[in-house]
């Protein structure tokens, strides 16, 4: 009798612990939170094994049928919306709110929320960007090229980079791509000081999220997500940083080295 | 003052926007966001940026697990955004400059300022993460959940 649901309770576990991992939170919390789905429904035999892009479950003793599955996750974007709501779920579920049924459908809900509209996101990077500028010593005409800077940035991150270029490929040209607008802008006198505004700028490209996670591992002790992620994370600092090389010494080049 | 304040709070606010964070939870962003910025200003005007650096996360990171507590939610959202104004991404870009412009001294120099800073911001994530979970919950006057 036990044993369909059994098979249920680890498909569960499974989706909630996949929603978590592929929008950005810790190892930690996705081992956590599968754990306490699994005790919760009295499957004792529940183990689960999580890296930084896939997901290893099991479960099966004397009494309970075996259960065995393998989940590649690929990473994606961040959506903290999705984590905080798995987690929410997570504690009802604890609390007895929720049958396995229920929760199954409350986590479909849940994959689907929609994330942030195209053009919020745009111009939340172009907001960031000049708030950035501002912050690290540009003035307010410095700011306001940063913001268009940063618009630009986040389309072409949305359309081209996003769904067609690979992460390395992706950030070079997003750098290039900043250094270029702030260049040009500086160049025909609207901003005053080029370095402000190309820091403020290739802020949306910095991977927070994957260094903060990495260190959050390493600190879990989860050594091998940690490494992955803080080489990820390494590797996009280096990508952004060879863009922006690149858009300065080709600029530089061509003004005759009225930038540098 | 006001204004850098003012900016790091628009500009973590703007990022927690790009990292989905719910919408209820913008003000606390913002608020632990500028207070980190205000945090490390104020030491680094005494003391080195690492030491700067060092504390300032911990005070991020201090605060992000306080309201975590309170508001019940994954102390991700707001230590994400929270840290950002922190993150050596200026320290990257100097670090570039000087490459191309050849001045390896100075690249050599805030490359190895931008790494210390990175390595403060690793120390105050870890110290403050040591914390148990308890304190944050009678810190605020709570029960066991």
């Amino acid at each position: 009798m036990e044993n369909q649901n059994d098979k249920e309770v680890m498909e569960l576990a499974l989706q909630a612990g996949h929603i978590l991992l592929e929008n950005g939170a810790e190892i930690f919390r996705v081992e956590e939170t599968m754990e306490r789905i699994c005790r919760h429904y009295g499957v004792e035999s529940g183990n689960e094994f999580v890296l930084s892009n896939g997901i290893f479950v099991t479960a099966g003793n004397e009494k309970e049928k075996v259960f065995a599955k393998v989940q590649h996750i690929p990473v994606s974007g961040t959506h903290l919306d999705k984590v905080t709501a798995v987690n929410q779920l997570s504690r009802e579920i604890a609390e007895g709110k929720y049958t396995v049924s229920e929760a199954m459908e409350e986590l479909e809900r849940i994959k689907r929320m929609p994330g942030k509209r195209k053009v919020t996101q745009i111009l939340a990077s172009g907001v960031g960007s000049a708030a950035f500028c501002f912050l690290f010593g540009g003035n307010l005409r410095d700011s306001l090229v940063a913001f268009a800077a940063g618009l630009f940035l986040y389309v072409y991150v949305l359309q081209v980079s996003g769904p067609y270029l690979s992460k390395i490929v992706g950030n070079v040209g997003g750098g290039a791509l900043v250094t270029v607008i702030c260049s040009v802008m500086y160049l025909t006198g609207v901003g005053e000081h080029l370095n402000y505004m190309i820091i403020g700028s290739i802020m949306p490209l910095i991977p927070g999220v994957a260094f903060t996670n990495a260190i959050r591992d390493v600190a879990d002790e989860d050594y091998i997500s940690g490494a992955v992620r803080m080489l990820d994370a390494l590797l996009v600092f280096l990508s952004i940083a060879i863009g922006v090389g690149l858009g300065i010494s080709v600029i530089g080049r061509l003004t005759g080295g009225a930038l540098l | 003052m006001i204004g850098q304040l003012l900016a790091a709070m628009i500009g973590t606010v703007a990022f927690s926007v790009l990292f989905g964070v719910p919408r209820k939870y913008y003000p606390y962003c913002g608020a632990i966001g500028a207070a980190g910025w205000g945090i490390y200003c104020a030491v680094a005007n005494v003391a080195g940026q690492a030491e700067a650096c060092l504390i300032a996360t911990m005070v991020v990171i201090f605060l992000s697990r306080l309201t975590a507590v309170w508001k019940r939610c994954p102390v991700t959202v707001f230590l994400i955004s929270g840290i950002f104004p922190l993150v050596p991404g200026a320290g990257v870009y100097w670090t570039t400059y000087y490459i191309v412009t050849n001045q390896l001294s100075l690249a050599m120099q805030t490359g190895y300022q931008a790494v210390k800073n990175a390595v403060a911001i690793v120390l105050g994530i870890v110290f403050i993460f040591e914390l148990p979970q308890g304190l944050f919950l009678k810190l605020l006057g709570k029960r066991r959940a």
